[in-house]
C-alpha cells in the first residue's frame, strides 16, 4: 500500500517564515500584474541597488533568484542543456545558462517570471554578467543599462571610485525615467533609504544570532531568506519580516530551541553560493553529522547600511565579489571568530570562476588564521551535473573526523 | 584483494576470502569498520570511517614520523597533513575529474597494452620523458595515442604519464604545505615511476611501504580495534 503523504502543518501567518515566503510570492505576482497593466518591467542583477527602482516605483525581476528557484526545483539541467543546444558553452555560469534558456522558452513551471522591457546590470558581482545581459538585450532588442563597478584591488573604497560609479547611477536614473516615464523623487529616496537601512539592521542583527550555542537557526535557512534581502530590502514588508525573524531568534535563544533539528555538535562556515540542485544532499550530509552552518558571508553581504546617496554607492562598491582578497578574507575571519566556527566547507562552484578561483588561497588563509580545518567539494549553483554525492560525503566526513578529534583532544 | 563488485557483493567476497586465509569464521570477528566509497552500503559494519582517517592511521602505524601523506587511489587523490601526535589536521582532495588518480594510470596501461605493474620498469628505462598535458583522462588517452604514432619510445611515454600524475597531485601537496616525512599510500604508491617523479617534483624523499595498497584497510582495522576496546571499556 502506498504510504500516506504527511499533511504539511499550516504556517503561522504571524511567523517570519510566512511573511518572508509571502514577500517572494508577492514579488513575482506584482511583477506579472505590472506587466499585465502594460507597465515596463526590468530584469536586474542581484547587486544592483534595489533602492533605485523602489524610489522610481518600478518592478523588476531577478534572473539569479529565478535561476536558483528553478535549479532547487529540479529543472536546472533541462535549462542548462537547452542553452547549450543553443550554442552556449557549459563553462559559463549556470545562472546565465538557465536564464538565457528561460528567455527563449518563456514558460518554465518551476518558476515563471514575465519577460523584460529593459535590463539593469552591474558588474560588481561578476563580469560574465555583462555578456549575459548584452545577449538578452540583443536577442530581445531591449535597452540595457550597464553600471561598471570595477573590482577594487585596494582595501577601502576610494572617493574617486564612488564618484565614477555615482555618475553612472545618476545617468541610469535619467535613462530609467525616459524608458518608463516614472519620476525620481529625492524625498521618496530618503524614505526608501530609511526603510532599507531598517531592513538591513534587522537582517544583520538576526543573522548575528548564529553566535549563540546552539545557534537558534539552521544556517541553511538564511539561503532562503536571502531572496527577500535581494528583491525587497527597500520595502516595509521586508523590514517587518526580518524584525519578526529577529524576535523569533531572540525567543529561541531564551527557550534554548533552534530550527536546526538534532544536536548541534559542530559549527562550520559554508563558503559559496548554495548547491541549489543538490540542496537536500548537501544539507543532509551536514545535518546527519550534527553539523550546523553558523557562518556565511551572506550574513554580512546583504546588510547595506548608509546615510545618503554617496553612502549607497559606497556600499555597493564593496559587495563580496568586488573586493580584494585581503578584505574578503578579513570579513570572513571576523564572522568565523564571532561564531566560534570549527571548520570551513568550501563549495567550489563551477559556475562562479571568480568566487571559486580566489577561494583556493583565501580558504587556506582563513584556515590558518582561525586554526580550523578546511575542505572543499565540487558543485554548481544550478547545473546538477557538476556534483558527486559520494565525493561530497567523503570530504564532509573527513572534516567531521578532524573536528571530532580536535574536540576530544580539548 | 577483491577489486570489483558493487553494493555488498565485493565486500562479502573479500570478507569470505580473508576469513578463509586466516582460518577464521565470521563469529570470530568482534567489530567491523568499513571505509572507502562503499562504506555506507556495507550493512555488516559496526562503524564507518572515511579513508582519509584510515590512511592517516595506517601510514602513521608504519611510519611514525610521517607529517604529509599522499594517497593516490583508484577514484581520487588526497593529501593529508599530520601533526606530531599522528592526527590528521587538514586534507585536500583532487577536484573536477579523474586526472591524477589510479584510474588514469589504468586507462593508460590498457591502451599501451602493458600490465599496470610494468609501468615502473618501463619508466625506469626512459631518457627523455614526454609531456602529457591534457587534464582530461580521455583527452590524455588520445594524446598518448598520437604520441605513439609519432614514434616516441614506450619508456619515454610511460615516464611522461607517471610524471603527469605526479605533477597534478604534487600541486595538492604544495597547496597544503609539504612537511617531512612524506609518505605515499594507496595503490599508485607501488608505482616507482610516479613515486620517483613525485620525489623530484617536491624535492623530498618519499617513503612508501610495499603494502601501500592495504594501508587504508590497516588503518581501518586499527581504528576498529580502538573503537571496540573503547566500547568494551564503557560497557564494563
Amino acid at each position: 500500500m502506498a504510504k500516506e503523504k504527511k499533511a504539511r502543518r499550516p504556517v503561522d501567518p504571524n511567523s517570519a517564515k510566512y511573511k518572508l515566503g509571502k514577500i517572494v510570492e508577492d514579488h513575482y505576482r506584482e511583477l506579472q500584474e505590472a506587466k499585465d497593466r502594460g507597465e515596463k518591467i526590468g530584469w536586474c542583477a542581484s547587486n544592483f541597488p534595489q533602492e533605485i527602482f523602489q524610489t522610481l516605483g518600478l518592478k523588476v525581476g531577478y534572473p539569479e533568484n529565478q535561476a536558483a528557484a528553478i535549479a532547487a526545483r529540479g529543472a536546472g539541467e533541462k535549462l542548462c542543456v537547452h542553452a547549450e543546444d543553443s550554442g552556449y558553452s557549459n563553462d559559463i555560469c549556470a545562472y546565465a545558462r538557465v536564464n538565457l534558456a528561460y528567455m527563449d522558452l518563456k514558460d518554465v513551471p518551476e518558476q515563471n517570471m514575465p519577460q523584460p522591457d529593459f535590463l539593469l546590470c552591474c558588474n560588481n558581482i561578476c563580469n560574465c554578467m555583462i555578456k549575459w545581459y548584452e545577449n538578452i538585450s540583443k536577442e530581445l532588442d531591449i535597452p540595457l543599462i550597464l553600471i561598471d563597478i570595477p573590482f577594487n584591488p585596494d582595501y577601502e573604497v576610494s572617493d574617486e571610485q564612488v564618484a565614477y560609479v555615482k555618475a553612472q547611477f545618476l545617468a541610469a536614473i535619467k535613462q530609467l525615467e525616459e524608458i518608463t516615464g516614472k519620476k525620481w523623487d529625492d524625498e521618496k529616496f530618503k524614505e526608501v533609504m530609511e526603510i532599507s537601512n531598517r531592513t538591513s539592521r534587522a537582517w544583520l542583527e538576526a543573522t548575528a544570532y548564529t553566535k549563540y550555542h546552539p545557534s537558534p537557526l539552521n544556517g541553511f535557512d538564511l539561503l532562503n531568506h536571502m531572496a527577500v534581502a535581494v528583491c525587497a530590502r527597500g520595502t516595509v514588508e521586508a523590514a517587518e519580516a526580518f524584525e519578526t525573524l529577529l524576535e523569533e531568534y531572540k525567543q529561541s535563544v531564551q527557550d534554548g530551541t533552534s530550527t536546526f533539528r538534532g544536536e548541534e555538535k559542530y559549527r562550520i562556515m559554508f563558503e559559496g553560493i548554495a548547491c541549489w540542485p543538490h540542496l537536500r544532499a548537501t544539507a543532509t550530509g551536514l545535518k546527519s553529522r550534527g553539523i550546523n552552518m553558523v557562518a556565511t558571508i551572506y550574513a554580512d553581504a546583504f546588510g547595506f547600511i548608509y546615510d545618503d546617496f554617496d553612502g549607497l554607492i559606497r556600499a555597493y562598491c564593496k559587495v563580496p565579489n568586488s573586493i580584494n582578497l585581503e578584505k574578503a578574507r578579513d570579513m570572513r575571519i571576523d564572522i568565523a571568530k564571532r561564531t566560534d566556527t570549527e571548520g570551513l566547507l568550501v563549495h567550489t562552484n563551477r559556475s562562479c570562476k571568480l568566487w571559486s578561483g580566489f577561494m583556493y588561497e583565501m580558504s587556506r588563509q582563513i584556515g590558518e588564521a582561525c586554526d580550523i580545518p578546511v575542505t572543499s567539494f565540487d558543485g554548481d549553483q544550478a547545473d546538477p551535473r557538476n556534483f558527486s554525492e559520494a565525493q561530497y560525503e567523503t570530504r564532509v566526513e573527513g572534516l567531521t573526523e578532524i573536528m571530532e578529534m580536535r574536540k576530544e583532544a580539548k | 584483494m577483491v577489486i570489483a563488485g558493487t553494493g555488498t557483493k565485493g565486500p562479502e567476497q573479500a570478507v569470505e576470502e580473508a576469513l578463509n586465509a586466516a582460518n577464521l569464521s565470521i563469529e570470530d570477528i568482534a567489530f567491523t569498520l568499513a571505509t572507502g566509497y562503499g562504506r555506507n552500503g556495507y550493512e555488516a559494519a559496526d562503524a564507518v570511517m572515511s579513508e582519509l582517517s584510515c590512511h592517516t592511521r595506517g601510514t602513521r602505524h608504519i611510519f611514525p614520523n610521517v607529517r604529509t601523506i599522499i594517497d593516490i587511489g583508484g577514484q581520487d587523490a588526497k593529501v593529508m597533513s599530520v601533526n606530531d601526535k599522528g592526527q590528521m589536521t587538514n586534507f585536500l582532495m583532487n577536484d573536477k575529474c579523474a586526472a591524477g588518480t589510479g584510474r588514469f594510470l589504468d586507462v593508460m596501461a590498457t591502451i599501451l597494452q602493458l600490465d599496470i605493474n610494468d609501468l615502473e620498469k618501463e619508466a625506469a628505462k626512459s631518457e627523455n620523458p614526454v609531456k602529457i598535458s591534457s587534464t582530461c583522462t580521455v583527452f590524455a588517452e588520445s594524446e598518448v595515442i598520437s604520441q605513439l604514432s609519432t614514434g616516441v619510445s614506450m619508456p619515454d611515454l610511460v615516464a611522461g604519464i607517471c610524471e603527469s600524475v605526479a605533477i597534478r597531485v604534487s600541486s595538492l601537496a604544495k597547496r597544503i604545505g609539504v612537511k617531512e616525512d612524506v609518505c605515499m599510500s594507496g595503490g599508485v604508491a607501488k608505482n616507482g615511476g610516479v613515486r620517483n617523479a613525485m620525489s623530484r617534483v617536491l624535492g623530498v624523499e618519499i617513503h612508501y611501504s610495499p603494502m601501500a595498497q592495504l594501508i587504508g584497510a590497516l588503518g581501518a582495522a586499527l581504528i576498529g580495534y580502538d573503537k571496540y576496546n573503547k566500547l568494551k571499556k564503557e560497557s564494563n
